[in-house]
């Protein structure tokens, strides 16, 4: 029987896979370029990622420093990424961002204000002047709320708690995808001219993690089964303030706006630790005593920036050392002390869901005593590699936005890079797929035998013999990262970690679901997990391809930045069965944009 | 720290039927009742559904009832029951289940797609859009929400009257409503679909909804209230709506 009679199948120019801020603007650009498109999401509408966001988003709006523009943006978000970044995708982000959010207010976001009515900014990691646009520390909700809203009032197709798995292709090119309802566990099936990757990034995997259950890495794993190229997927951030303590909270993210709100980094001797990890880099733009840090906060032509804000990669780094040396606190943190800086109402009107979330989950009350913390996975850098400007991925008809794509952010991403990114990317994401599906004629074809093929692995978990438990082999994975591929790696312990996650692929044969289909989250782990799995290791080669250190990637074994390697990406591939690790020249940046970022003042 | 043991009583079943079926097991320090329900799902129940995602309060998913209470499970911390006290955790009433501690929701979102949209009056002169922070705390409260839901769960209009769900939008919407209305610059014209198809005048200001809003918001003194005032002022005085409107207030 052909595969359309057999599964619910729908038929669309354009399927957005992910609706947190990459998917929704790119569905609401691609409907708006008149194709019909459908927007499809694993968890509810408005749940995803996005929602999460706290301190806010990048844009050089000068509404707070008229000197600041997106040469300056630009120039910040290509050091705060060591220079892997891929200058055109930086460019274009510097320079649309602020329209992007002005468009966002347009459709009825309320960022908090200017003393002339003007949207407020904040300052953050690596950001030259007070650039994030921002409501207190709840950013994202604000923002995919405002998408959601948007995207419901176009009248929007959303498949709401529909899990994809693979994409299928027609010849070379995209031709449809293919998933299932988590509510009945029925297959459905789209087929479409066009897919726009959204999903987000794999921090799952590892054990002490800002991420959700949602962050499995599909939309990677998906696009390298499909023939994609990925870039950089061994630059993983590991923000530096997670919370540490009760360990039921271990992970969950403490916003760098903490510190742009004047928060610092203390150990346990009191000490403010950061100014004695300035790398040579920022030396020139970075101050070096507590009353030139302090100053800045307020005058930022005569100070210079307090070490605290230096790129996330430069202090999770400076935290571990710390707590590697003893003086970290009982918990294994280090302090982060608002309370005796800040007057507590302050603390209360910029931060108050830090307050919120301390009180009631640490019962640490924010504006009287300092708050534990440590490094937390928390952002891939790495991802699809896509077209800069089309946001095209190497798959005729695959185009990708949002964590899941890769190269704005480099080595590292800083701070509020995130939102704006979501939001210019979607949009051109939106834009160039619906020009794809228009420039598309005829019959679109999926092969039924390819559908048969996938419904029948996707089952499989039922007919598992062996007895293992999907749950078990999840904890030991993030184990397993957490310890052989976190923040400081060797050769040694990467390729320690290639031999597990070979063992738990077998394990995951063997995997035996108890339940039926209907809303089994046993089952959904268990396909979950072949994604983390495949992400894994596709992050783990890639870690040890790459031998130095720079950003988001540190190795002990290699512990400095090696000019060889600033000029590469690493590409990883799937041929058949097997990844396949390459090295490809980074694209050249023009001159007048090199003396930009050579700039210092 | 010594490990307890706790008793955990989950709903299982789907719309076909189910019971309370008991897990017992130890928890650590700092324990929420999700963490708990994680445990079950990792060591004894595999395929207990629940949803979840920001652990954290952020995004409104894993509302259920826990001992009979309205809450979210990732902000219900175990220190909070007596020491061997039986915990109950059941699905949400007010809509119809899935399976286990899942409901379909979709209610809600049926009603954000009959919402009348924001329309903005034109920019300033300059081509910017300027809002006063003393103007826009209001509608920031209300822009708070997580879409837990909660609030729609206790209200006793959709709890105790399926027949209501069709001509009243309930808190949440109320809220959202009243965002609409509070935004400085917005122009749009909502007090028939308040009034008609919002049904503001079946809710009878019992404040249940606001009792159970994990975001503190004041759903009924904020924004039911005002809204409804606003109705009767301007159902006799259509004018002073246009006013308020025009004069952005
Ligand atoms: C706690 C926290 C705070 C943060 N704060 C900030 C901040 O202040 N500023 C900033 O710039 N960045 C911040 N970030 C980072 C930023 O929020 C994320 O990188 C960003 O929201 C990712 O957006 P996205 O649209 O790419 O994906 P997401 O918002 O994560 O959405 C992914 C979507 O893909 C869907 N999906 C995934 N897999 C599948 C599948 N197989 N089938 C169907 N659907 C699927 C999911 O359901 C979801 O809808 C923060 C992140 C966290 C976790
Ligand atoms: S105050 Fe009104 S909306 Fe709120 S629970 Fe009571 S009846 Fe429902
Ligand atoms: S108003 Fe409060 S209770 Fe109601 S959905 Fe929003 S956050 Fe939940
Ligand atoms: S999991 Fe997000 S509110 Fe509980």
């Amino acid at each position: 029987m052909a595969a359309e009679g057999k599964y619910e199948t729908h038929e669309y120019d354009v399927i957005v896979i992910g609706a947190g801020g990459a998917g929704l603007r790119a569905a609401i650009e691609a409907s708006a370029q008149g194709v019909k498109t459908a927007l499809v999401c694993k968890s509810l509408l408005g749940k995803a990622h996005t929602v999460m966001a706290e301190g806010g988003i990048a844009a050089a709006l000068g509404n707070v420093y008229p000197e600041d523009n997106w040469k300056v943006h630009f120039r910040d978000t290509m050091r705060g990424g060591k220079m892997l970044n891929n200058w055109r995708m930086a460019q274009i982000h510097a320079q649309e961002a602020p329209e992007r959010v002005l468009e966002l207010e347009e459709w009825g976001a309320l960022f908090d204000r200017t003393k002339d009515g003007l949207i407020l900014q904040r300052d953050f990691g690596g950001h030259r002047y007070a650039r994030l646009a921002h409501v207190g520390d709840r950013t994202g909700l604000e923002m995919i709320r405002t998408l959601q809203q948007h995207a419901v009032h176009k009248g929007i197709d959303v498949y709401m708690e529909c899990n994809v798995q693979r994409l299928l292709k027609d010849g070379e090119r995209i031709s449809g995808a293919f998933g299932y309802w988590r509510e009945s566990g029925k297959f459905v099936l789209f087929k479409c001219k066009a897919v726009v990757l959204a999903t987000g990034g794999g921090g799952k995997a590892w054990k002490i993690t800002s991420n959700s259950w949602e962050y499995t890495g599909d939309g990677i794993a998906m696009a390298l089964d499909a023939g994609a190229d990925l870039i950089d997927i061994e630059m993983i951030q590991f923000h530096p303030t997670g919370m540490v303590w009760p360990p039921s909270v271990r992970g969950i993210l403490v916003t760098e706006g903490v510190r742009g709100d004047g928060g610092t980094l203390t150990n346990s001797l009191g000490k403010r630790f950061m100014f004695d990890y300035i790398p040579d880099f920022f030396k020139a733009e970075t101050a070096e005593s507590e009353k030139e840090a302090d100053g800045w906060y307020e005058d930022k032509k005569n100070n210079r920036r307090t070490p605290d804000l230096l790129p996330r990669d430069e202090v999770a780094r400076a935290i571990n050392a710390e707590v590697k040396a003893g003086r970290g606190t009982s918990h294994g943190g280090v302090f982060l002390d608002i309370a005796s800086r800040r007057p507590a109402e302050y603390i209360k009107r910029r931060l108050p869901s830090m307050y919120h979330q301390f009180k009631e989950l640490a019962d640490v009350d924010i504006t009287k005593e300092p708050m534990e913390v440590g490094p937390t996975c928390h952002y891939f850098m790495g991802g699809v590699r896509v077209d800069a400007d089309t946001t095209a991925a190497t798959v005729p008809g695959l185009f990708a936005a949002g964590e899941v794509a890769a190269g704005l952010h480099g080595a590292n991403r800083l701070g509020g890079n995130s939102l704006s990114d979501l939001v210019v990317f979607g949009r051109r994401a939106g834009l160039y797929a619906a020009e794809h599906a228009k420039a598309l004629k005829g019959p679109l074809a999926v092969d039924a035998g390819q559908i048969e093929a996938i419904a029948q692995e996707l089952l499989a978990p039922f007919n598992g013999k062996g007895g293992e438990n999907p749950y078990t082999i999840h904890a030991d994975l993030q184990d397993c990262m957490q310890n052989l591929v976190g923040i400081i790696r060797t050769e040694t312990e990467l390729k320690e970690a290639l031999d597990k996650l070979a063992a738990f692929k077998q394990r995951l044969t063997k995997v035996n679901i108890e339940g039926n289909r209907q809303y089994n989250p046993g089952w959904h782990l268990a396909l979950d997990l072949r994604s983390m799995l495949e992400v894994s290791e596709a992050a783990t080669l890639a870690a040890i391809e790459r031998k130095e250190s720079r950003g988001g990637h540190t190795r002990d074994d290699y512990p400095k930045t090696d000019a060889k390697f600033a000029k590469v990406n690493v590409v990883v591939k799937k041929r058949k069965d097997d990844l396949h690790i390459s090295q490809e020249p980074l694209p050249e940046m023009p001159e007048e944009l090199k003396k930009i970022v050579e700039e210092q003042k | 720290m010594a490990t307890q043991e706790v008793t955990m009583r989950v709903w299982r079943g789907d719309a076909s039927g189910g019971a309370f079926k008991e897990y017992r097991l130890p928890i650590g320090e700092g324990m929420v009742v999700l963490d708990v329900i994680h445990a079950i799902q990792a060591t004894q129940a595999n395929d207990l559904a629940v949803r979840w995602n920001c652990k954290a309060g952020k995004c409104g998913s894993c509302s259920a009832e826990i001992n009979g209470k309205p809450r979210l499970m990732c902000m219900t911390r175990m220190n909070t029951f007596k020491p061997g006290e039986t915990i109950t955790v059941a699905p949400i009433k007010s809509f119809p289940l899935i399976r286990d501690l899942v409901t379909d929701v979709s209610f809600n979102f049926e009603k954000a797609k009959t919402i009348p949209p924001l329309r903005l009056k034109p920019k300033e002169a300059d081509g910017t859009r300027r809002m006063f922070q003393e103007d826009i705390d209001r509608a920031q409260e209300f822009h708070k929400c997580i879409e837990c839901f909660l609030c729609q769960n206790v209200c006793h209009v959709i709890r105790d009257h399926e027949d209501n769900k069709k001509h009243f939008a309930g808190p949440r919407f109320f809220v959202r409503l009243a965002a609409l209305e509070m935004h400085p610059l917005d122009t749009n014209d909502r007090k028939q679909f308040i009034k008609e198809k919002a049904g503001l005048g079946f809710c009878n200001i019992t404040k249940c909804c606001t009792e159970v809003c994990p975001e503190n918001i004041h759903i009924t003194d904020n924004s039911i209230i005002p809204l409804k005032e606003r109705l009767v002022d301007e159902f006799y005085d259509p004018l002073a709506w246009l006013f308020r409107k025009i004069g952005g207030k």
